[in-house]
């Protein structure tokens, strides 16, 4: 029985500072499961710092991370929190900026490597995962071309089902189309939108905010480090409350009408 | 006393031989200054500071001084603490090292220089440090650096010269021995450089063989 009440990601009072520098100043974000939330805001503003702490790839200063009845960023002896971490990362898929690919092996070999590795899969099951997961993202009929040989959203579209070969129960998107040329951005949000259809849950760091609108549940608006305004995404991005934000959005509308 | 090329091919079984030894401790060298110059090169980098220390140390006595020295050590000077190593032996294990800590220069340089966006994503999958450095991080420094380290390599092939020394009888002792029955080094020494020169050729082939493989999946 799930109570859908209780948050499926939480997080609670983040923070986070570099020396003097505080990037994330108390921050809380709860998603239910099946959730899709946008972050945007300018850059600088501690979106991506809060994405990359929910996997502990930046952890925070102060503050905590659960996701189910489990804490992430749970303080541990540096081994355990090791094996604790590599277990938690497993439920997390993250897709980034610049794709980063392992350009060594072939597609196959990318979607197929941590499964192989941590789930001790056959060579014939990793076949049908990658054959699977490529499948769902469109390309089946790249899976032994290698990452050099592919455009900007191919990449990006397998980095996505390399994530999903682990079958995360979150996905975290840091800016995922940013580094697309403009006319490969449609195939990666196409693909963001199926995982959408899915009830895939999801947290999206995006300056894309026509997609932000039409396929996230709730939009937070972030600026130096603190969650400026936060709703659905019709009153967000139509009539939002905070004057901050109503800047940024005429800012951005204007850059992206140019 | 004029050139008289006809001496050479009474003794062409034991230049032949020649070949043969310096071919296999070239590759035993060559083998080890591999793996071990990824294995140095990860101590080095990501060792407890007990033995990256150590490390150093070693490094400057391989870098820092002669090999024809180090060849002398490890093969007379072990002796007397009860390591009796046969020749061969010796000269691979002092060949090997001595290009490991020259390889793993290249190798740590190359293993900085890979993008830290390639760990960050090894991690998010949940592999741990050492499987991310093992799968990912380590195969793409090693292929960066794969035409320096032949260079090395074709370096280590002329130095397998040095280990005549400790009695080896690799092609340049067996030249030597060639002239000290007939008085001819010109000649001989004209035959050691011409197979030293084929071995280097076919080395070559390989190493373009395997850089070529590699530069497929860049």
């Amino acid at each position: 029985m799930t109570d859908d009440q209780t948050p499926f990601l939480d997080i609670r009072n983040a923070q986070k500072s570099y020396g003097d520098l505080e990037v994330l100043k108390d921050i809380s974000l709860q998603v239910q499961r099946g959730q899709i939330v946008a972050i945007i805001g300018p850059s600088g503003s501690g979106k991506s710092t809060l994405l990359r702490a929910i996997n502990d790839l930046d952890p925070l200063t102060g503050g905590e991370v659960w996701l189910e009845d489990m804490q992430i960023n749970k303080k541990l002896p540096h081994r355990q929190y090791e094996k604790h971490i590599n277990q938690v990362r497993q439920n997390i898929g993250m897709v980034f900026q610049h794709f980063n690919l392992f350009p060594h092996l072939s597609v196959r070999g990318n979607v197929t490597l941590a499964p192989k590795m941590l789930k001790g899969l056959s060579d014939a099951e990793c076949d049908k995962l990658a054959e699977e997961q490529l499948d769902k993202v469109g390309m089946l009929d790249r899976i032994d071309y290698y990452p050099s040989q592919l455009s900007g959203g191919q990449k990006q579209r397998v980095a996505i089902a390399r994530a999903l070969a682990m079958k995360p129960k979150v996905m975290l998107f840091d800016e995922a189309t940013s580094a697309l040329d403009p006319e490969l951005v449609e195939e990666v949000n196409l693909v963001m939108k199926k995982l959408a259809e899915e009830h895939m849950t999801m947290v999206i760091v995006t300056h894309e905010m026509g997609f932000a609108e039409a396929v996230c549940d709730r939009v937070l608006f972030m600026d130096q480090g603190v969650v400026v305004e936060e709703g659905p995404p019709s009153k967000m991005f139509r009539n939002p409350d905070n004057e901050r934000t109503q800047n940024f959005l005429k800012k951005h509308l204007a850059n992206a009408n140019r | 006393m004029g050139l008289d090329f006809t001496v050479v091919p009474g003794y062409l079984d034991i230049i032949l031989l020649g070949v043969v030894w310096t071919i296999a401790i070239t590759l035993g060298a060559a083998i080890l200054s591999f793996f071990g110059g990824i294995f140095f090169a990860v101590i080095a980098l990501y060792g407890p500071w007990f033995v990256r220390l150590p490390f150093r140390a070693f490094e400057w006595l391989f870098m820092g001084t002669p090999l024809l020295l180090q060849l002398f050590l490890i093969y007379f000077g072990l002796v007397q603490i009860g390591i009796d190593l046969p020749a061969f032996v010796a000269g691979v294990i002092g060949l090997g090292l001595h290009f490991a800590v020259y390889n793993s220069e290249l190798i740590q340089t190359a293993i900085i220089a890979v993008d830290r966006g390639q760990m960050e994503a090894a991690r998010t999958l949940g592999l741990s440090r050492g499987q991310a450095l093992r799968k990912v991080v380590v195969p793409q420094a090693v292929r960066d650096v794969i035409p320096p380290i032949g260079n090395n390599m074709i370096a280590l092939l002329k130095d397998s010269a040095l280990v005549s020394v400790i009695g080896v009888s690799e092609l340049t002792l067996s030249a030597q021995r060639a002239i000290g029955n007939t008085y001819r080094p010109f000649e001989f020494y004209v035959v050691a450089a011409a197979f030293y020169y084929v071995i280097n050729l076919g080395m070559e082939w390989v190493l373009r063989r395997i850089e070529r493989r590699v530069q497929a999946a860049r």
